[in-house]
């Protein structure tokens, strides 16, 4: 089963999303914060993870930053998932090495079919 | 020697003197090469004081005086050396008042005299015409010796056309090279580099004459000289002769240093033509070099000469005789063309001077005054002026060459150059009492020069004409109308060894006599006055610095009046003089005055036209008060402009500043518009992203549990009133900030009020389990203010607190506390706190949005901002006193009135 790592300190976004996963046959962890993203990374090193940016205490784009550099880390798939939508921060989003920068508010089977089509090819 | 091989000679040698004015000319023009920049050049051009009477006569008097001859030399010398802060000052005043002639300088002196003009070049023209004639006269009879014609021929014969030619040949040169321009205080550059060039001819061809006959034909100095030791009569010439005496020595020393200076050429040469001051230094004892070269062989060819011919030959042609007599023709080519380039040197200079003193003070004045010759345009005027300088060069000349043709023949001109020197020396009272002496007076100029005149005239003059019987003898043996006192060679019965030392000695006396008393009887016009003080105040100028001549004093105040106001010019005028001990009475104003009044003026209108102003005072001639007044009334009126215009663009320059400074806030607020929409946008986004994905949710899954659903809509519905509440913070803060929301100020019991603020947010309190406390004080405090805006700002900060405080422990305060003309309302609360640097920007609109590390799960953002625009509008304050760890304190002081 895959595992997929929700991080966004909204909680009724953080609510919907832990739904939307477990629905569709994915097992999901939470983290409200940076500091917990970065953890559970560590410990649990899901598939994929759909980052927030605005946080209190480290932004995605750090969190993103962390796994990508890590060479244990690295293969993990990063979406974005953000309010922020100038050209320049969904650019740095892709710089960073995301697979994917889906701008809020989002449809939530968009959502799906571009987390599904990114499992995919290990799936197989 | 072949005539034609001796007139090709001079005729080349005189195309060669083209070729190389025309070349300094052209280097000038082209490459902006200027020959007589160097100092060198400026040495031997003074050298044309070595005329063809020097050349050969020099020899002459050395056969018959001896070593007497040097006078004539040391005079010069001496001038370079002694003289120099003299020809200094007379450098500096001609390049200041653009004189070009000795007239001209006598004129400028005293106040730029008309008649001193006159006098002066009549003067020139009398004494100095015969001494050109003498120098025509040395070409053709060098010509006669070096073509054995030892006979005087008639007029019309051939050597007589020879002059002719050159006379012809050398005024083209002069009109060619010496009238290029009008303006004649321009110099000529290929005119004085020609000149230049016959100085070092004459002198190499005297030096090879010299060392021809001294080791040629004799064994050297030594030889010459034992040999004429041994004959007796030549003996004596080694020492200075008794019979001349003292005085003779004394004339002949003093006569060559005034015609250094005074001699037109000499005045052309030394003073116009300069083109550096520095060359008069290095001149000094470079020309003086050059005479002791030209002099060192002048003593061993006369005693050659003498021991040679023994009598046989005129000793002024022993130069040439001799190389002619050991057959050394060649070298007595060579030695006439020395004797040619010496006095074609002279004619050029000296006429082209005598044509520009002729054409300036006589001529053209003439012209302008006879009403149907003046010309009507300026080109016209130009045009004349060039073809009177040039009338003037043909009539010099042609005097010159009448002079010789049928006076000269009929007597001696052997002391010619002498005589001249002494009619111009008749100058050098005027001259230089008016370098030093401000009392000197135009009318004391006038009656020395002709004094001194008359008495040359008759003294030097007349004898001579008796002498060849074209006056009576009786004037000389018996004296003037038979009276015994005008003797012309003893005045008032005084016997002296000759008659130049006679001459001088009167015309010298008479002439400063009536100089110096003249002078102290003269009251000096105002145009006297200010010349005056030009020239004797020349080197305190600096160079380079502002005019600092002389004035006087009344038109100095008339000008200071006409610009300051008369208080105003009177307080300056005497404060300065106060400080300075300047007598203020004087006519003639302090040169310090005139400094200062520029200044002054400086300071009003700017310092080129002060200068000007201040100039037309001091210098120029006859200008009077009134248009100087003009020239002040008119810069004035531009002044007035000027200032117009200058106001005219300090406001636009304002304006323009204002429009960029507004243009600058308007982009500025553009920028922050954009950040504000941006920023909204995005707070907007997140609700919206919640509702929307929470919505989807429940529109997929029908198959829900019911609590979820449940749970999911209520979410629904918070989310959109987080919406709302957001735009209505959004439009609230817009309205605020563009001063649409009006203030319903009425009467508010602010006890009350937070009273009715911790009711309304208990509930909420309650339900985060923090401790809400408040304590109404005794004293009521009632304020003028918008009621529902001061409570929405206390609401803010509290439900603020409520969120920031720890749940279970958290405890919020609020008090009223009275301030000194202002009443608080304190918001306090133990929360974490906030930073020192931070205390300002939470104020900011969406703070928290920019400034993610802060970001808080409620709250729109624009809460503080909200509430710091109402507190202002109500002329009050809002800030926070924080630390971190030890909670926050918001403070909202609002004045009693």
């Amino acid at each position: 089963m895959k595992k997929i790592l929700v991080v966004d300190d909204d909680p009724y976004i953080l609510m919907s999303l832990e739904f939307l996963m477990k629905k569709n046959g994915y097992e999901v962890m939470i983290a409200r914060n940076g500091e917990e993203a970065l953890d559970a990374v560590e410990k649990l090193h899901p598939d994929l993870v759909l980052l927030d940016i605005m946080m209190p205490d480290v932004d995605g784009y750090a969190i993103c930053r962390h796994i990508k550099s890590s060479k244990k880390l690295s293969d993990i798939i990063v979406v974005f998932l953000s309010a922020k939508t100038k050209e320049a921060d969904v650019k740095k989003g892709y710089d960073l090495g995301a697979a994917l920068y889906i701008s809020k508010p989002f449809s939530t089977r968009d959502l799906m079919k571009s987390v599904k089509e990114l499992l995919q090819p290990t799936q197989s | 020697m072949n005539r034609a091989v001796v007139i090709a000679s001079a005729v080349l040698y005189l195309a060669l003197l083209f070729f190389i004015a025309w070349f300094a000319e052209r280097l000038l023009k082209r490459k902006s090469v200027n020959l007589t920049q160097h100092p060198t050049i400026y040495a031997l051009s003074l050298a044309v004081y070595c005329t063809a009477w020097t050349y050969y006569g020099s020899v002459g008097r050395a056969a018959k005086g001896g070593i007497e001859f040097l006078t004539v030399y040391i005079g010069p010398t001496l001038t370079c050396i002694l003289f120099y802060p003299l020809l200094l000052k007379m450098l500096r005043i001609s390049r200041r008042e653009r004189i070009n002639s000795i007239a001209d300088f006598v004129a400028a002196r005293y106040g730029k005299n008309f008649t001193l003009g006159i006098i002066v070049t009549l003067c020139c023209v009398m004494g100095i015409i015969p001494y050109i004639a003498l120098q025509l006269k040395a070409v053709s009879s060098s010509y006669l010796i070096l073509t054995h014609q030892h006979a005087m021929p008639g007029p019309g014969d051939t050597y007589k056309d020879t002059t002719l030619y050159v006379v012809l040949l050398l005024g083209l040169f002069i009109m060619l090279f010496g009238t290029r321009r009008i303006d004649v205080s321009e110099k000529h550059a290929g005119l004085v580099s020609a000149v230049a060039f016959e100085s070092v001819v004459k002198l190499v061809a005297f030096l090879a004459a010299g060392i021809f006959v001294t080791w040629g034909v004799f064994d050297g100095f030594a030889d010459i000289f034992s040999q004429a030791a041994a004959q007796q009569q030549l003996a004596r010439l080694f020492t200075i002769s008794g019979d001349g005496g003292y005085g003779k020595w004394l004339v002949m020393l003093l006569l060559p240093m005034f015609a250094m200076v005074l001699l037109p050429r000499q005045f052309q040469i030394a003073v116009v033509e300069n083109t550096d001051e520095s060359h008069l230094r290095k001149a000094s004892w470079q020309f003086p070099l050059y005479l002791f070269l030209i002099n060192i062989f002048v003593l061993p060819i006369a005693l050659a000469g003498l021991l040679v011919f023994q009598g046989g030959t005129d000793p002024d042609s022993f130069v040439l005789a001799l190389p002619l007599h050991f057959r050394q023709s060649w070298l007595g080519l060579f030695v006439f063309i020395g004797g040619f380039s010496a006095a074609t040197g002279m004619i050029i200079v000296e006429t082209m001077a005598l044509a520009i003193m002729m054409s300036n003070h006589l001529l053209i004045p003439l012209l302008l005054s006879v009403k149907q010759l003046r010309p009507r345009q300026q080109a016209g005027i130009s045009r004349q002026i060039l073809f009177t300088r040039r009338f003037s060069i043909v009539l010099v000349l042609g005097l010159a060459f009448f002079y010789d043709l049928f006076v000269a023949a009929s007597f001696s001109l052997v002391s010619i150059g002498l005589i001249s020197m002494a009619a111009v020396a008749q100058f050098a009272p005027a001259v230089v009492g008016g370098l030093f002496w401000k009392q000197a007076s135009k009318n004391a100029a006038i009656a020395g020069i002709v004094t001194g005149f008359l008495v040359w005239l008759f003294t030097l003059v007349v004898p001579t004409l008796t002498d060849t019987g074209l006056l009576p003898a009786s004037i000389r043996s018996a004296g003037l109308f038979g009276l015994s006192f005008l003797r012309p060679d003893a005045l008032l019965g005084l016997q002296l060894p000759d008659l130049l030392t006679h001459s001088f000695f009167w015309s010298i006396l008479l002439n400063s006599g009536v100089y110096i008393s003249v002078s102290l009887f003269s009251r000096l016009s105002e145009q006297e006055k200010i010349q005056a003080a030009v020239f004797v105040n020349i080197l305190r100028d600096q160079p380079g610095t502002v005019w600092r001549g002389t004035a006087a004093m009344k038109d100095l105040k008339v000008l200071l009046h006409n610009f300051l106001g008369s208080d105003r010019a009177n307080n300056l005028l005497q404060a300065y003089a106060q400080r300075h001990q300047i007598d203020m009475n004087k006519d003639n104003a302090d040169p310090r005055v005139v400094l200062f009044t520029e200044r002054i003026l400086s300071g009003v209108i700017g310092s080129a036209s002060a200068r000007l102003l201040v100039r037309s005072v001091t210098k120029d001639e006859q200008i009077q008060v009134e248009a100087v007044l003009n020239i002040a009334k008119e810069s004035q009126q531009v002044l007035e402009l000027n200032k117009e215009l200058k106001k005219k663009s300090v406001e636009l320059t304002k304006a323009s500043e204002l429009l960029q400074h507004a243009n600058e806030q308007l982009r500025h607020m553009d920028v922050l518009k954009d950040e504000f929409l941006y920023t909204v946008t995005h707070e907007l986004r997140t609700p919206l992203t919640s509702i929307r994905a929470l919505s989807e949710i429940i529109h997929d899954n029908p198959d829900m549990e019911d609590d979820m659903r449940q749970h999911y809509l209520a979410s629904i519905v918070r989310e959109t009133e987080r919406l709302t509440h957001l735009i209505s913070s959004v439009l609230n803060l817009e309205r605020y900030e563009s001063g649409r929301q009006k203030l319903h100020i009425e009467s508010v019991h602010l006890n009350k009020l937070l009273q009715d603020v911790v009711a309304s947010v208990q509930p909420l309190a309650t339900e985060n389990q923090v401790q809400l406390s408040y304590h109404s004080p005794d004293t009521m405090y009632v304020l003028q203010c918008d009621e529902d805006l001061i409570r929405q700002v206390v609401y803010n900060l509290v439900s603020n607190a409520l969120k920031f405080v720890p749940p279970g422990r958290g405890r919020v305060n609020l008090r009223l506390h009275h301030g000194y003309d202002e009443v608080q309302i304190w918001v306090e609360d133990n929360g974490k706190g906030i930073e020192p640097g931070l205390h300002e920007l939470i104020f900011d609109k969406f703070f928290q949005a920019r400034n993610q590390t802060l970001k808080k799960p409620e709250g729109s953002g624009l809460g503080l901002a909200i509430s710091r625009r109402i507190i202002e509008m109500h002329s009050g304050r809002i800030w926070v006193e924080s630390k971190p760890g030890e909670g926050a304190k918001f403070v909202v002081a609002l004045p009693f009135s």
